[in-house]
């Protein structure tokens, strides 16, 4: 069960499903499962403010996933990001998974299409952990690394700190990217879990553009960093 | 290694203090009273008080398994029960006689009653795919066996999460000569857990968030008090191993009090289970663990308890104020309540997440005060099989090898020689520190293992987070949550160690060999094995006919796994081997092994688990002996 192709991947499940059912102890022990989470379904206070979200879904067992990750934001028409991957995900140590698949940059446009080979997991210390490393159709790179933890203050009243930096191998003109370092995202939401599957936040987030992107940014009359408040609320199911 | 035979002869108080041998207690009192004391059928009671189990006895009995509606919480939910009881009918049963039951499977799913702890033919034996192909919708299967044992036993459904949602009952078995225990009253209590989320929805929030149902995980304000307490350095290197290997120290049960409502004889603690006793009387009473997921504390305050039977054998009685009961672990206890009064038959979670509880009283018009619960237990370094709390760190030079099994010892004693030692468990890891030689050896039966802790390479993998380097003994520890009562409360908490047969050992032969089994899993993924290999991609386990075994788990997790292995005895090694107790389900503490021996008189296929049912799926073994 190391190596699977997605033809192995889908038989391979179907083959775990049919033989479940000869479980002796009557109750599956890998059930086929799935889950959505909408991890952030935000928007800024300020009525200009995007509106923005992050969702993954998977359907799987224990070790074998496939995975959807699409993140987005909507200001105006002009302004969207819109991001979908669709990966192969294998537990390859008792806290992590390796991820595998393909990218899809629907907006801004024009869109690009990314190969996708990220690992994401628990480190020690109780950080999430999510790093992806990208191939481009024409050569780009690029990496991206989020860091996430939960501070309970109370059994329901969580506060989360989050982190994300991205960093590009090559600019990429027509999407006003430059080279390196590109952005970096950090964010502090206090959510109240009503139930475990469903929480009310508000929260902060900033951004900040770097080296040539911000270049870039500032050429084109942009912001180079941005902070705003958030309202919003997480879910899954 | 020298082991001095403890005395046979040890001597015990009797209630009245005249010092008696311990069986010439119990059988003398027994030979005085049996035939003068006729066992009362608690069910004179039941019309006049709560809900209690309906009793069926005789030979044959025609079962039946339905869904019915049930209201526990407020909101109605589908139960399955037997004989639209809930719990099922107690089944009573006379030991030497043949019972047949006829069970009728009224779900649209597959079902299967086990007698658990019964031993019998393994056709009988109600597991499915393991010794008969289940109960098919609307078949009904004949189960027919002869009655071999006496004692407090129960069954339960065998298929799918069925035993979640109340497919259980109690089955007393009367003893064909005089009960050697003596009671004028007595009360089967069975213990559970009930949620109205149905069982398949617990299992999967459980493997997309393991801690979906703990909501006693530590939060800043605890931070901000430890530092308070203990300083900042302390704080972080008390917190820093935990948080390295990303566990909880809070993480006691995996399903606690934030879904469940735990039930006494299908009473919930808003209505309060019921039961009568007279002034004076001996009162046995049958306590069954038959919930799903829940380790349970049992107290009743005010009042001692004479331990007198577990798991349906007969033990050297032994009074004690508390006991903790792992799933399916059955425990006889006799009370005698002194005085007109009401006492709290308490049953805590072990994670106090909630209770369950009896007014036991003399007069239906009192009503017992109900104890607050203990504190919360909190996991140490001891329970992940590495006891560094309090460790010179200097001895660690010595290589972990040679300090397995020292943890808890206390080292001023060494110097009063091996004899003085002898049937302390960890005496293993002192042989290897005086000589490397030491070629592995089977301990002596009655003794424990002897045995180097091995960690094979299937527990290397995502399946498995954690292993334990240095498992402590489960045998002479209380368990977490209950180690400082005897200090801060003065109660007396059953141990394992406590536990002697009443009637001598059956089988005296040495063990030919020993199986270590490691309890393994990843409570992250929620993933359970034994070994790292889950029962889908397992072997059996061969035993030989008749073989003497001894069987060693080692818990790698940091979860109470209470084993239960199906058809034979797990005769538990605890310390004397005359009067080796007799069990069907051992709890096996986080980070700690444990030993028993196996006579493998019983042909055919038998199931060997974790009857944690959420546990269960994965961590199972099927067993043949042949
Ligand atoms: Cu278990």
């Amino acid at each position: 069960m190391k190596n699977f192709n997605s033809l192995g991947f889908t038989l391979a499940m179907a083959m775990a499903s049919a033989m479940s059912s000869l479980s002796y102890a009557g109750a599956e022990d890998d059930p086929l499962l799935s889950y959505v989470a909408i991890d952030q379904l935000e928007k800024g206070l300020e009525s200009d403010d995007p509106t923005s979200f992050s969702v993954q879904a998977w359907v799987g067992y224990d070790m074998d996933k496939i995975w959807l990750k699409t993140s987005g934001e909507y200001q105006n028409s002009d302004e969207q990001d819109l991001e979908v991957q669709a990966l192969y995900s294998h537990a390859v140590a008792p806290y992590w998974d390796m991820q595998m698949g393909l990218r899809r940059d629907i907006k801004p446009s024009p869109s690009r299409d990314w190969l996708v080979l990220g690992f994401q997991g628990l480190a020690p210390y109780f950080f999430d952990i999510d790093g992806t490393f990208f191939v481009g159709e024409k050569g780009q790179t690029a990496i991206r690394l989020g860091i996430e933890q939960e501070w309970l203050i109370t059994q329901k009243l969580i506060l989360t700190p989050e982190f994300e930096v991205n960093a590009y191998g090559k600019s990429d003109d027509e999407l006003n990217m430059g080279s390196g370092l590109t952005d970096i995202n950090a964010g502090l939401r206090l959510k109240y879990e009503i139930t475990r599957k469903f929480a009310p936040y508000i929260g902060i987030d900033w951004s900040k553009k770097f080296g040539a992107t911000a270049d870039i940014a500032r050429h084109d009359g942009g912001s180079v960093s941005n902070s705003q408040f958030v309202m919003g609320v997480t879910a899954w199911f | 290694m020298t082991i001095s035979k403890p005395s046979h002869e040890k001597l015990n108080k009797s209630s009245s203090g005249t010092v008696l041998s311990r069986r010439q207690f119990v059988f003398g009192a027994s030979a005085m009273l049996a035939l003068t004391t006729i066992p009362f059928s608690k069910n004179a009671f039941a019309s006049a008080i709560s809900q209690s189990l309906t009793q069926l006895s005789g030979k044959v009995f025609d079962l039946s398994i339905d869904y019915k509606t049930v209201n526990f919480t407020g909101t109605p939910a589908r139960a399955t029960v037997i004989n639209q009881l809930f719990p099922g009918p107690l089944l009573r049963w006379k030991e030497g006689e043949t019972v047949t039951l006829r069970v009728k499977n009224n779900l649209d799913h597959d079902s299967s009653l086990h007698w658990h702890g019964m031993i019998l033919p393994t056709e009988m034996d109600g597991v499915p795919g393991l010794s008969f192909a289940g109960i098919k919708p609307g078949d009904t299967f004949e189960y027919t066996f002869p009655i071999k044992q006496s004692g407090t036993y129960w069954y339960h459904s065998h298929s799918g999460f069925q035993e979640q949602t109340g497919a259980y009952g109690a089955i007393v078995i009367d003893p064909k000569e005089a009960d050697p225990v003596v009671f004028d009253r007595e009360h089967v209590i069975m213990l559970s857990d009930w949620s109205d989320e149905a069982p398949e929805t617990i299992y999967a929030n459980l493997k997309k968030q393991s801690d979906y149902y703990n909501y006693s995980e530590r939060t800043t304000s605890d931070l901000f008090s430890d530092i308070k307490k203990q300083g900042l350095v302390n704080t972080w290197r008390a917190r820093s191993m935990w948080n390295q290997e990303r566990m909880s120290d809070r993480d006691i049960s995996d399903v606690t009090g934030a879904t469940y409502t735990y039930l006494m004889n299908g009473n919930s603690p808003a209505q309060p289970w019921q039961a009568l006793f007279k002034q004076g009387e001996k009162v046995r009473l049958r306590f069954i663990n038959s919930s799903a997921m829940t380790i349970f504390d049992v107290r009743i305050p005010g009042l001692k308890m004479t331990v007198v039977a577990s798991d349906g054998q007969n033990v050297q009685p032994i009074t004690i104020d508390e006991f903790r009961m792992g799933v399916a672990e059955t425990y006889d206890v006799i009370v005698e309540p002194k005085m007109e009064d009401a006492y709290c038959i308490f049953v805590q979670s072990i994670d106090r997440s909630g209770y369950t509880l009896g007014n036991f009283t003399s007069d239906e018009m009192f009503t017992a005060k109900i104890p607050d619960m203990d504190p919360m237990p909190i996991l140490g370094h001891g329970d992940m099989g590495m006891n560094m709390e309090g460790m010179d760190h200097s001895k660690m030079a010595m290589g972990s090898d040679s300090m397995s099994g020292m943890e808890g010892m206390d080292h001023s004693q060494m110097a009063m020689g091996s004899g003085s030692m002898a049937g302390m468990e960890g005496m293993e890891g002192m042989d290897h520190s005086q000589s490397n030689t030491v070629i592995p050896t089977l301990g002596l039966a009655g003794y424990g293992s002897n045995n180097e802790i091995k960690h094979l390479e299937s527990e290397n993998g995502p399946q498995v987070d954690m292993q334990s380097g240095m498992p402590q003994s489960g045998l002479n520890d209380p368990g977490i949550g209950l180690r400082d009562h005897q200090a801060n409360y003065n109660r007396k908490v059953l141990t394992y160690a406590d536990l002697k047969g009443l009637h001598p050992t059956h089988d005296k032969r040495q063990p030919t060999r020993e199986i270590q089994l490691h309890l393994t899993g990843n409570m992250n993924r929620y993933m359970w094995s034994i070994n790292g290999i889950n029962f889908a991609d397992s072997a059996p386990l061969e035993l030989a006919y008749n073989e003497r075994v001894r069987i060693t788990l080692v818990n790698d997790t940091m979860m109470i796994h209470p084993m239960h292995l199906h058809g034979v005895w797990s005769e538990l090694e605890t310390g004397d081997p005359d009067y080796i107790p007799r069990k069907h389900t051992v709890m096996v503490q986080p980070g700690s092994k444990i030993s028993y021996l196996v006579t493998a008189d019983a042909l055919g296929q038998w199931a060997y688990h974790c009857h944690l049912l959420y546990h269960m799926p994965g961590m199972f073994r099927k067993v043949v002996i042949k």
